[in-house]
């Protein structure tokens, strides 16, 4: 069944789990930060930013949150499903 | 144009699928074949309600108004869903473990299931969520207006009547698979797959006209991005007031809104779900709102001054693509619709479990003991609560007469909701949030809400008066609606949602901070809180593999991996599957707890079977059961325990007895050597004596001094055998002792008198305490006589002071009389004390008397005999002996 160096690789999977866990409480501080520097760009005179600059700037934040809570929830969610296998947990 | 009769077929056809999904998916998950039923692709579509027709419709009449500020709308639940590790994932798993039905039951329930929290959030639920109902039924009818022409057969220009039917049409569906059964999990199939079927067609038309808009009508992506910076809204306005409170709103409503919540939590079938809507909501999102801003742009070229809330529709309708506006039109009305469905049946769940429930339950005398009954007035109570739901949607859309933009309403209605927040974030992640605190907060929050927000949206009303809101109530110029204290000059919105969070969150902390918690309260606080520590495996994580996993980790850690697995492997072999998981049918969970009884006893093994399979539900005998295995389990281990402890004494025993054999034994040998050794040398001696008188003549002096010398010989050598003989006999036990009375006085007078006869040319000065030594005893005198002789003789014997001499005190210790005999001497050093006792043990070979180093042998078993001892005194100033005796008679002692 389990061969001798498994429970170190084990070890240093939860430790990555963990850390992948903060990553995931972590990622909306950063949304929010990013979400809110648009109140920080300098304006023009009748105080307006431009539409198409901003557009573009929130989409992007917008699909890299994306991809990173993506890469994020598929490792989280990798080891369950790996535990599934054939190999049962003990 | 699309003749509305065509349209109403589309329309009627649309329905009639989205009827038939969901009775094919309710059909199979009756059949339990759930499979695709409960994918997380499902789960993340149902969540799609979020996008209603506001956003369908009014997003881009938002951008018209606003620009980028819609965006807002969809931030605050994409961060929400990114961070699920926070929030979403503790909602499921305490809705999972506590089996929540509503956000106010979610409420009632952790504050101690009290009913009163739970009739304030409905109260506040349906108070938020009819305008949003009526926001549904005013967008459908409109987009039908946009249809409607002369050929029309039914007068559109009253919308009433659209409205109405269109009302009519989803309470029948939502009570034709929001009611169908009472499901004790409050899953409807049957409705979220009709949902998700929605859900794709709404982004799908949504992503069809932005598509239509950027390569149809403009040349592309650079195009569309040279048309927005030369359109109305090329400049960004950006408020930050608003903007960071319109996402924290978004947010606040996403978690809160009863038919998020409800899709969310309540309809949720596997926690793992959630982490792909973790990023798959959020990408839905925005390709919802990817092409508002083009469609937004593009509108106002095509169709400047038109109502930009249907831009959507009039768009491709005004550019002759019909078929566009077809797909856009049922995208629209797929949105109104899932979103009402859904809220009214969160709702109406809400209004029946909280509000009628209880009234009829205390309108009864009999109570709920009829449980059939109960059943019946349940799905009763609910399908008549969707129908007012439903009516109270469509009698707000008719008499606030379809005014207002859309945007503007679906704000009023997010503040509403979002005031179960801080009860809400307190109760999951706060212990000492209170009853009281949470009520507090809803009623401020609410009030603060209403009277700041919602009320004034009516605009000039009997319930608030223009003046009202001009000039504050009474003319009180510091609680004007709009200027809170004096604050003026904020957005209403801005201004509303700052005030009632923050007097809603001061009440809550405030009020949990005085008050104290019931223990229900406590209870419930201590397990929502800690939800992750109190439910490690939820039950019904996803039905099967899931439960058969648990069931397997369980077994390992009570029959070990080995065995376990095999077992498992047998079963799963049995119902003709490979691997490790059988099916949990009823007969496999029986043998399992057979085998489990094998090893923990039944209750225990019934009671964590039971706790994985059949729900979180331990009955208080389950517990006793276990408590009595229990403490026969520690009765046994105690009991063995008792015998371990009795076979290491034994052995100790055993161990020490072997020791004393193998000492006895060389003591022997060394006896048998010493004895010869005593007995050869008189022999000796005599042999030679006689062998010389034998030879011949000798003068008579000679003769006489060599017949002594044989004679004391003899003499010494008698004596040695006295002694072997008594020693022998004493510790054989075969010595007859003659008890009698007698005193201790006496004894010693004897034995001092005795010793003083003999011939010697020191003298021993023996002092004495006489007054002390008037004490009884019963004992044999004459043994006794016999030790104290011995330890006279020794000191006259062995003591080497100038001038020797012996005390003997006599002492009482409690029940034993102790006769110290001490001498003036140099004492026995320290490394000999322990022999003295032994046999033939002279310290010194200077024994002129002729000892053999047997006496103090025998006094030791003298002693032994009559029940007392004798020991060496250390410390003292000479030899020092001390004799114990006992007082009371010993006889009965010493015969034992």
């Amino acid at each position: 069944m389990r061969t001798k160096h498994q429970p170190v690789y084990l070890e240093r999977r939860t430790y990555r789990q963990r850390r992948l866990r903060d990553a995931a409480r972590l990622l909306p501080i950063l949304g929010v930060l990013l979400f809110i520097v648009p109140l920080l760009w300098t304006r023009d005179a009748t105080g307006a930013a431009s539409t198409g600059y901003g557009f573009a700037y929130i989409f992007a934040v917008w699909a890299g949150l994306i991809v990173v809570a993506g890469w994020l929830s598929h490792r989280l969610d990798a080891p369950e499903e790996g535990a599934q296998g054939s190999e049962p947990r003990s | 144009m699309i003749s509305f009769n065509v349209l109403v077929v589309v329309c009627l056809l649309y329905v009639a699928m989205l009827f038939l999904v969901a009775f094919a998916a309710e059909k199979r998950a009756e059949r339990g074949e759930v499979g695709w039923l409960r994918s997380p692709l499902i789960y993340t579509l149902s969540l799609s309600i979020y996008c209603t027709a506001w956003t369908f419709y009014g997003a881009v009449g938002y951008a018209v108004r606003s620009g980028l500020e819609f965006v807002t709308i969809y931030l605050g639940p994409t961060l929400v869903m990114i961070g699920w590790w926070w929030v979403v994932r503790k909602l499921v798993r305490i809705g999972r473990s506590q089996r929540i039905t509503s956000i106010a039951d979610l409420i009632s329930s952790r504050y101690g299931k009290s009913n009163f929290l739970g009739v304030i959030v409905t109260l506040l639920a349906v108070i938020g969520t009819t305008p949003y109902i009526a926001l549904q039924l005013q967008s459908v009818t409109l987009s039908f207006s946009v249809f409607a022409d002369e050929s029309a057969p039914w007068d559109f220009s009253n919308l009433n009547n659209t409205a109405l039917v269109v009302a009519a049409g989803l309470t029948i569906f939502t009570i034709l698979f929001g009611t169908r059964k009472l499901d004790a999990n409050e899953r409807h199939h049957g409705v979220v797959t009709a949902i998700a079927v929605e859900a794709v067609v709404k982004l799908v038309a949504l992503l069809a006209v932005g598509v239509f808009v950027v390569w149809g009508v403009a040349g592309g992506a650079g195009d569309i991005m040279t048309r927005i910076e030369a359109s109305d809204i090329a400049t960004w306005n950006l408020a930050g007031g608003r903007w960071a409170s319109l996402i924290f709103l978004s947010a606040a409503a996403f978690i809160c809104l009863p038919r998020m919540f409800q899709v969310m939590v309540v309809e949720n079938a596997d926690e793992r779900h959630v982490a792909l809507a973790s990023w798959a909501f959020p990408l839905y999102l925005l390709l919802m709102s990817l092409f508002v801003i083009p469609i937004a742009v593009v509108g106002l070229d095509v169709l400047p001054g038109e109502n930009p809330d249907l831009y959507v529709l009039t768009v491709p309708l005004s550019l002759g693509q019909n078929g566009l506006a077809m797909l856009s039109f049922l995208g629209g009305f797929s949105s109104a619709t899932s979103m009402v469905i859904v809220a009214a049946i969160a709702l109406s769940t809400m209004v029946s479990n909280h509000i009628v429930m209880p009234i009829w339950l205390n309108s009864r005398t009999g109570g709920a003991s009829m449980s059939g009954d109960v059943r019946h007035v349940v799905l009763l109570s609910r399908r008549i609560s969707i129908a007012g739901v439903l009516l109270l949607g469509y009698l707000y859309f008719r008499f606030s007469g379809g005014s207002g933009a859309l945007a503007a309403i679906g704000l009023i209605s997010f503040a509403g909701v979002a005031q179960v927040l801080p009860a809400l974030l307190g109760g999951i992640f706060w212990r000492g949030a209170t009853r009281i605190g949470a009520a507090l907060g809803l009623i401020f929050g609410f009030t603060v809400w209403a009277y700041t927000l919602f009320l004034p949206s009516f605009g000039d009303t009997f319930l608030m008066s223009a003046a009202m809101v001009e000039h504050g109530p009474f003319g009180i110029d510091w609680l004007r609606p709009r200027a809170l204290f004096g604050i003026a000059g904020l957005d209403p919105v801005v201004h509303a949602v700052f005030w009632s969070m923050v007097l809603n969150t001061g009440a809550f902390l405030l009020g949990s901070l005085m008050s104290f918690p019931q223990p229900l309260e406590r209870l419930q606080g201590a397990q929502f809180v800690n939800v992750f520590e109190h439910s490690h495996n939820a039950p019904g994580w996803s039905q099967g593999a899931a439960e058969a996993e648990d069931l397997l980790i369980m077994s390992q850690r009570i029959l070990g991996p080995e065995q376990a697995q095999a077992l498992f492997q047998r079963a799963a072999a049995g119902q003709g599957k490979q691997g490790y998981y059988p099916d949990t049918t009823p007969d496999f969970i029986e043998t399992l707890e057979r085998e489990l009884a094998g090893s923990v006893g039944a209750a225990t093994s019934h009671a964590m079977v039971g706790q994985i399979v059949g729900g979180s539900f331990v009955s208080v005998e389950d517990l006793m059961a276990v408590a009595d295995e229990t403490a026969q389990i520690m009765e046994y281990s105690s009991q063995l325990e008792a015998k371990s402890e009795e076979l290491s004494r034994t052995a100790g025993q055993l161990r020490d007895a072997n020791e004393k054999l193998t000492a006895l034994s060389v003591q022997k040998d060394a006896f048998l050597s010493q004895i010869s050794h005593e007995l050869r040398t008189p022999m000796t001696s005599i042999r030679a004596f006689s062998e010389i008188l034998m030879d011949g003549p000798m003068s008579k002096d000679e003769q006489d001094r060599f017949s002594r010398i044989i004679h004391d010989e003899t003499i010494r050598l008698t004596r040695l055998l006295d002694d072997l003989l008594d020693l022998s006999v004493l510790e054989n036990g075969q010595v007859s002792l003659n008890w009698d009375d007698s005193n201790l006085h006496d004894v010693l007078e004897r034995s001092v008198a005795s010793t003083s006869t003999m011939e010697t040319d020191r003298t021993l000065v023996i002092i004495r305490d006489v007054a002390q030594e008037y004490l009884p005893l019963v004992t044999d005198s004459d043994r006794l006589a016999q030790v104290f002789i011995n330890l006279i003789v020794n000191a006259r014997k062995y003591c080497d002071a100038a001038e020797p001499s012996l005390t003997i005190a006599v002492g009482r210790r409690g029940a034993a009389v102790t006769v110290d005999f001490v001498d003036n001497g140099s004492g026995i050093p320290r490394s000999s004390q322990s022999v003295i006792f032994e046999k033939f043990s002279r310290l010194t070979d200077k024994s002129q008397a002729g000892g053999a180093g047997l006496g103090l042998a025998i006094c030791r078993e003298i002693m032994d005999k009559l029940g007392g001892s004798i020991t060496y005194l250390p410390g003292q100033s000479g030899a020092a002996f001390r004799v114990t005796l006992p007082l009371v008679d010993a006889r009965a002692r010493a015969a034992e």
